[in-house]
């Protein structure tokens, strides 16, 4: 019978089906950060149980970390007292752990796919919600609560209720200047924030064939932006090229047999979808976010749907107060306070150069905060040996180390209330990026160009 | 977890679409290392003002309404996977959450810690809300055995996996029936080629 994609790896890891639809669902990689694993720890603790497949486990502090001085003691102490506790979890359960200073720390989701742990046919799970960012690679990961990191910790599996599948086609030839975050915003601006709950997405059609691993990534990411459980794309020549080599991709002989098997992982001809939506890749403009869920997106010249359109009024009401917008007008023109740069959507090599390309000369407004924050060390170790850290300074903007930073605000990395801040990150929802911090998301172009305009302009009218 | 069978009690409402995780519980309170006290911080921001007084505008301020059920706009919990969401709402005495419709992720979260999600239609979600507002002591009971949910004499059928329904009744863990069938997980990892 012909299958999808997603059915191919998922049925690869049932271990037994449950009478009532549940099944037992093996996990490949399971990847833990300091913020939904302590109390996994202490599930276990608790119940006297060892950890199962260890091996099979890496840990790194991304939630909490400072962007600055992470050679320095954490200054806040729970931020310092959950970093510790992740260590000492770790050493004394022997779980290879990335702590901070190592070569390899940095964002859950931007080090697995750097150091090869991330590849296709695999499942991963993370107590993360951006967990669906590995999918880029053809594998099924998924974010799950701490109780199934415990699962997960004693088992290595998850009980499961199998998602229905959707595929996503986006064919044709992308505008300048549209970039893989105005795509998904866009996806999510047309299918709502609940618009993919309860399936797991598939994103195809010859645009997203034409995507590198890292544009692949930012529109997995925000898979669950549309409340589905992941996206996936299916591995290619450029999933095989990026994973080459990766410090744990397979090596050698044991890469081209690797390469056999991701070959068969493509959704085949006849198989069926659940639901299915094609966009014209023509149709796709730059994206900004308006209002405090990801699928209240516009084009970044279009204006704010009219009070008459919203579904709920009292809740779209609510949150344009909220933004201090109103309904029906335009963003052009709007000054703009920070601008942040990174995240798990966007805080790769790719991200940075496209910044870095477009600042490079330029200085950044005078009303504007500009922070960059690389999503590992190995980004911040690359973007160094391409300058783009002195283009990057030259431009008035400040390059930090990396963390999950400013995207939620749990370290000291803040937008102050009121204040307007247009983010590369994944969520716009109320308080974010600090308690009454206003959020538009945009891509590292749109943002590129906000810092150097200090305005919310037209990107079209900037780019030659 | 604690086993669950029927709540009858009053309801807070809380009409708004899309409450997502973040409003549940903020980022900043999530740097406990223990599963307690969470319910202190439920809902901060639409719940307190900055020098932490209570906004008097907000459901759970609101002397008139109380009880062990949350009434919800659609989409309730959608956003991050943090089980400190469903942690909060049990911590601050919540048993059950009536929506239209839940994230998945938030959905199993609450199951997984003995938080009821009732995902009921939007006609009866409304009027449940409408109910509540002009008496909000209505009496509402949720009834997991025969997975009905009735205020006033009207009365929906709910949807709950059976498995989780097992769980929820008798107080089962997921973890307790995976580490039973660890031989079965040994046997699978013998079997499968991994590349």
């Amino acid at each position: 019978m012909a299958k999808t994609l997603f059915d191919k790896v998922w049925d690869s890891h049932v271990v037994k089906s449950l009478e009532g639809g549940q099944d037992v669902l093996y996990i490949d990689r399971h990847l833990i950060h300091e913020v939904t694993s302590p109390q996994a720890f202490a599930e276990l603790e608790k119940r006297g149980l060892p950890l199962f497949r260890k091996d099979q486990m890496v840990a790194t502090p991304d939630h909490n970390v400072p962007t600055k001085d992470q050679h320095l003691p954490i200054q806040e102490a729970l931020s310092r007292q959950q970093v510790d506790k992740l260590i000492e979890n770790c050493e004394k359960h022997n779980v290879e752990l990335y702590g901070l200073g190592h070569p390899f720390q940095g964002i859950v989701h931007v080090i697995g796919p750097e150091l090869g742990i991330t590849q296709p046919g695999r499942t991963m799970v993370c107590g993360d919600s951006h967990t669906s960012t590995h999918g880029a690679f053809g594998a099924i990961a998924f974010g799950i609560g701490t109780s199934q990191v415990a699962q997960v910790m004693a088992t290595q599996c998850l009980l499961q209720s199998k998602p229905k599948t959707m595929r996503i086609i986006i064919d044709g030839e992308l505008k300048k200047g549209v970039l893989a975050k105005d795509i998904i915003l866009y996806i999510i601006s047309k299918l709502t924030a609940a618009g993919g709950t309860g399936y797991f997405i598939e994103y195809a059609g010859s645009a997203i064939r034409s995507l590198s691993m890292e544009a692949r990534m930012t529109i997995c990411n925000m898979s669950i932006e549309m409340g589905a459980r992941g996206g996936m794309i299916a591995p290619d020549q450029i999933t095989y090229d990026y994973i080459k080599g990766r410090e744990f991709a397979p090596q050698g002989e044991k890469f081209e047999e690797a390469v056999a098997y991701w070959e068969t992982l493509k959704t085949d001809e006849g198989a069926t979808f659940d639901q299915e939506y094609v966009f014209p890749a023509q149709d796709i403009e730059a994206m900004i976010t308006y209002g405090t869920n990801p699928g209240m997106g516009i084009k970044l010249n279009g204006n704010i749907p009219g009070l008459i359109e919203a579904s709920n009024k009292e809740s779209f009401s609510k949150s344009l107060k909220y933004m201090g917008f109103e309904p029906g007008e335009s963003l052009l023109g709007k000054p703009i306070d920070y601008v942040f740069i990174g995240s798990c959507t966007n805080s790769r090599i790719e991200d940075l150069r496209i910044v870095a390309d477009y600042v490079r000369g330029k200085k950044k407004a005078l009303n504007v905060n500009a922070m960059i924050v690389p999503g590992s060390k190995q980004v911040e170790k690359q973007a160094k040996a391409e300058g783009i850290d002195k283009v990057l300074e030259e431009a008035g903007f400040e390059l930090r180390e990396p963390g999950c930073s400013a995207c939620l605000g749990m370290n000291e990395d803040k937008v102050p209330a009121g204040a307007y801040c247009v983010s590369t990150s994944n969520r716009n929802f109320e308080g974010r990026q600090g308690p009454g911090a206003r959020t538009l998301l945009a891509s590292p172009l749109v943002a590129a160009v906000t810092a150097i305009e200090g305005k919310i302009v037209d990107i079209n009218e900037y780019l030659n | 977890m604690e086993k669950f069978e029927k709540v009858t009690s009053a309801a807070v409402p809380l009409p708004i679409e899309d409450i997502d995780t973040d409003q549940i519980i903020p980022a900043r309170f999530l740097k406990a290392t223990s599963r307690d006290g969470f319910g202190d911080n439920l809902f901060r921001d639409w719940r307190f003002n900055k020098d932490d007084s209570p906004k008097e505008d907000f459901a759970l301020n609101d002397d008139k309404y109380s009880g062990e059920i949350l009434v919800a706009g659609r989409n309730f919990g959608c956003g991050s996977s943090r089980e400190h969401a469903a942690w909060s709402l049990y911590d601050y005495g919540f048993k059950v959450v009536v929506s239209s419709f839940f994230a998945d992720i938030f959905k199993g979260n609450a199951l997984n810690n003995g938080l009821l999600p009732v995902q009921v239609s939007e006609p009866f979600l409304q009027e449940l809300i409408e109910a509540i507002h002009q008496n909000p002591s209505t009496e509402i009971s949720v009834d997991l055995v025969a997975q009905n949910i009735t205020f006033n004499g009207k009365s929906e059928a709910f949807d709950v996996n059976p498995y989780k329904k097992e769980c929820m009744l008798n107080g089962y863990d997921d973890i307790d029936y995976l580490v039973n069938i660890k031989e079965e997980i040994e046997a699978f990892e013998a079997s499968r080629t991994v590349y």
